[in-house]
């Protein structure tokens, strides 16, 4: 059953991903990429992470890819032209990502004492060992300085988007003639 | 192995990381797009996050979650200044072509 559910929602991140590459217009990219982190919410529960699974499908395929297809559609971004790309991008970067995938595929099978994944592990009723309780107990004693510093992280990261997306501050094309505040 | 095992070898789910990663990489060269750039972007965020969680299944170790958690926070927080930032570049340049975009200044 476990590999079953593996399999296919493996399949749907790797058909979803391989999309994204082939799509060339940015809404049917993004569309795959929520297919994408939507499996990949299957795979945490299937690896006994809940809440990450909860959080996976509540932050990235809620909140951020929302954010994505809004722009796109505020952006009114079309069709993109494909183009060969830059050289440094055909001579460098492709031979390095086939040996970054070499080598990390090598290390992955060649590495011994890794474990399995058993179906429902780790899922209990017993509030005690939970795999919310476990989180939640060394996120808020623990780590609660760096959690709370990550709000403020957002509250900064939200200012400065409202700030640098906010008309006044753009010049139109050549002319550099600023755009009247409406 | 059997279709109805009810185990899955941890390394599948690494490769599984790995080649997302992968394909991520692949899509930041070809992809001439700069939100599709920015999204490919994302799903090696994904690809690396779901090996953290394999390697917190591994060693019962609740804070690679954690971590994961963390991520997801920075990469809202990312996706909000950048997607901001190319509201900007479209203002200024009208185009999302990663090609024409060429100088820093906007």
């Amino acid at each position: 059953m476990h590999l079953i559910l593996f399999i296919i929602f493996a399949g749907f991140c790797l058909a979803g991903a391989i999309n994204l590459l082939l799509q060339t217009h940015p809404i049917n990219s993004a569309l795959s990429l929520i297919v994408v982190m939507t499996s990949l919410a299957v795979l945490y529960l299937l690896l006994g992470a809940e809440f990450l699974a909860a959080a996976q499908i509540i932050v990235y395929s809620g909140a951020i890819m929302v954010l994505f297809t809004f722009v796109v559609m505020l952006l009114n971004a079309g069709r993109e032209e494909r183009t060969l790309g830059s050289r440094a991008a055909l001579s460098v970067g492709f031979p390095s990502v086939v040996a970054i995938l070499a080598v990390l595929s090598t290390i992955i099978i060649r590495a011994q004492g890794l474990g399995v994944a058993r179906l429902g592990e780790g899922l209990t009723n017993d509030p005690e060992k939970s795999n919310m309780f476990q989180v939640s107990r060394v996120l808020f004693h623990e780590l609660l300085l760096p959690f709370e510093v990550t709000s403020i992280l957002i509250l900064i990261a939200i200012l400065g988007a409202v700030a640098i997306a906010s008309p006044g501050h753009g010049y139109t094309g050549d002319d550099g003639e600023r755009i009247s505040h409406k | 192995m059997s279709p109805f095992a009810q185990e899955v070898p941890l390394s599948w789910y690494l490769l599984l990381s790995s080649v997302l990663f992968s394909l991520g990489v692949v899509g930041f060269l070809i992809k001439r797009n700069l939100i599709t750039v920015f999204m490919s972007i994302e799903l090696m965020l994904n690809a690396v996050n779901l090996s953290f969680v394999t390697f917190a299944h591994e060693w019962h170790a609740v804070k690679g979650q954690i971590f994961v958690f963390f991520v997801m926070m920075v990469a809202a927080a990312e996706a909000a200044v950048g997607l901001a930032i190319i509201i900007a570049v479209f203002r200024a340049r009208a185009t999302l072509s990663v090609d024409r975009i060429n100088l820093m200044k906007l």
